[in-house]
């Protein structure tokens, strides 16, 4: 049964060194001011799986908090390279980064697998890839009905999930709305799971299919008011673009990123 | 470059651009990747092609944004769909299942048999036996990664590429099969009756190229006004063949350089706006 807590408060409590940890979001929703919090409390050796890495984990993999990385496309939207992330990657600066890649299609089908409890999804990719010649995880199956060679990969089982959402009612349950990319999934496929949401509303006033995480399923609720900013929440902010291209002048000189890092998370700056 | 028609001053930039719209018709469903395919599909939309139906991975069915998106999920996207659904969704039974009758691609680097890289460059890689595993031990730049495409190359019935024409990106061979086009000796597709046809058009800045039928390789079929011959050889990493009858590419009208001018206008005011509402 979920509980409302300080941001502060669930990452304590739910995230640890060493987990495997999903921040999810489909460039709608990033949850940055959980990911800065988890920077804050100097989290280590996490094992980082979103499908569009995007700004949040390159400030994570250059806060040092990353051992390895599940992606499926690493870069600034529209802009460019995540230079923290390359850094990382190239000159094992500030740590050794092991990276895992995928496509979408597969990522998008191993968090349902995850949310549906199953070990492994299958579906038709990574035909004529050489993906699955730098991926161990991806396996061919063989459909024992049809004969066809289909793709396989293991099932996301996240220790934690962490997504951010637009509202929740004083019960605990989610509402998610707009673009809503892996939300459900992650938070139903990991063990624990986190959920910032902008406010805390009496009634959500749901329209029968909406995307509705209910308060059973989510542990912690801390309420941030834009806490997916300088991404966006529809209803409520828009994409800060301004922030995703001046990023790329920020992350690409590692002073200049300490810097930032200094003032704007660990003094709990603006961002 | 720039190119005169009769009365019209045009870029290489725009002339690649509309052709790429030209290549949609009004009644396909087009998936859309972003950056130049999301221009050309957009300059389509609002030309000859207005009831084109755009799917973005982002899950947004049958957008009509205003302006260009900057990222593949813009709240555009998701303000001016017919709906939106999940991300699972939207590969599994939307592509996967068999609802996308083009899949409109960019590139880093494409080969002679369409195969498209945007994993990596290799450092050193050597000139025969290329192997994409090997550079992916040996990357001299790291690039974002295979997204949707590699499902959309394979899910969609066929696949349209878009990409400026220059020795780096058209190489004999690609470091890194991200997305497969006819694979490393064009039979990549023989024999797979569950996947499609593959990119039936590559259209660039100097020309358009199709596969050839029975080799799957590239040859141009049509060249953009004030191109030559010797341009497209010069910009292209293997021995570039030229269809037997060799087409003019029709110059952009000058209605369809307004609209997409008047496009990237918006657009380039949208996202130079400052965030919050």
């Amino acid at each position: 049964m979920t509980k409302f807590m300080t941001l502060k408060d669930a990452v304590a409590t739910y995230i640890k060194d060493g987990d495997t940890i999903a921040l999810e979001g489909f460039t709608h929703l990033i949850p940055f001011a959980a990911g800065h919090e988890i920077i804050r409390q100097k989290k280590r050796d996490l094992s980082l799986i979103r499908m569009t890495p995007d700004l949040i984990y390159d400030q994570l993999v250059g806060a040092g908090c990353v051992r390895k990385l599940t992606f499926s496309w690493g870069g600034n939207p529209g802009v460019g390279s995540l230079h923290r992330v390359r850094d990382a990657i190239e000159h094992d600066y500030p740590c050794k980064l092991e990276t895992v890649e995928h496509s979408h299609a597969a990522m998008a089908n191993a968090y349902e697998a995850g949310a549906a409890g199953l070990p492994l999804a299958v579906f038709r990719g990574y035909v004529g890839s050489e993906l699955p010649d730098v991926n161990k995880e991806i396996a061919t199956i063989t459909c024992p009905f049809t004969g066809e060679q289909l793709a396989a990969i293991p099932a996301i089982k996240p220790d934690v999930g962490v997504i951010h959402a637009q509202k929740a009612d004083r019960a605990g349950n989610v509402l998610i709305e707009g673009i809503i990319g892996v939300q459900k999934e992650v938070v139903l496929s990991a063990k624990n799971s986190i959920v910032t949401v902008e406010e805390i509303v009496d009634d959500l006033n749901v329209t029968p299919n909406a995307c509705v995480l209910p308060a059973w399923t989510v542990d912690a609720i801390a309420v941030v008011p834009e806490g997916a900013k300088p991404s966006y929440t529809l209803g409520y902010y828009d994409r800060d673009n301004n922030y995703y291209k001046q990023w790329d002048n920020i992350s690409r000189d590692r002073d200049t990123f300490n810097q930032w890092l200094e003032s704007h998370v660990f003094g709990e700056g603006e961002a | 470059m720039t190119t005169h028609n009769d009365s019209v001053e045009y870029t290489s930039a725009e002339m690649m651009t509309i052709t790429a719209a030209r290549a949609l018709r009004n009644d396909m469903t087009c998936f859309v990747g972003i950056g130049l395919p999301s221009e050309a599909a957009n300059v389509a939309r609002l030309t000859h092609a207005p009831d084109v139906t755009l799917i973005y991975e982002s899950g947004t069915l049958q957008t009509k944004p205003d302006v260009l998106p900057l990222s593949i999920g813009d709240g555009e996207l998701c303000e001016s769909a017919l709906a939106t659904v999940s991300v699972p969704e939207m590969f599994r039974y939307w592509l996967q299942g068999g609802h996308i009758d083009v899949g409109f691609l960019g590139t880093a680097q494409i080969d002679r048999f369409a195969n498209l890289n945007t994993t990596v460059i290799a450092a050193n890689h050597p000139d025969s036996g290329k192997s994409g595993a090997h550079s992916y031990a040996n990357p001299k730049v790291r690039l974002p990664g295979g997204g949707g495409a590699p499902e959309i190359s394979t899910n969609a019935k066929e696949v349209f590429i878009t990409v400026k024409h220059s020795k780096r990106t058209f190489v004999k061979d690609v470091d890194f099969i991200t997305t497969v086009g006819f694979g490393r000796d064009g039979k990549g597709r023989d024999n797979r009756p569950t996947i499609g046809r593959g990119p039936s058009v590559v259209i660039t800045d100097l020309c358009i190229l199709r596969p050839d039928p029975e080799t799957k390789e590239l040859i141009v079929t049509s060249l953009h006004p004030g191109t030559t011959k010797e341009d497209v050889i010069e910009a292209t990493g293997w021995e570039i063949k030229f269809a037997d009858t060799l087409e003019d590419t029709p110059a952009p009208s000058e209605k369809e350089l307004t609209i997409l001018r008047e496009l990237k206008a918006r657009t380039a005011k949208a996202h130079s706006a400052q965030g919050a509402k």
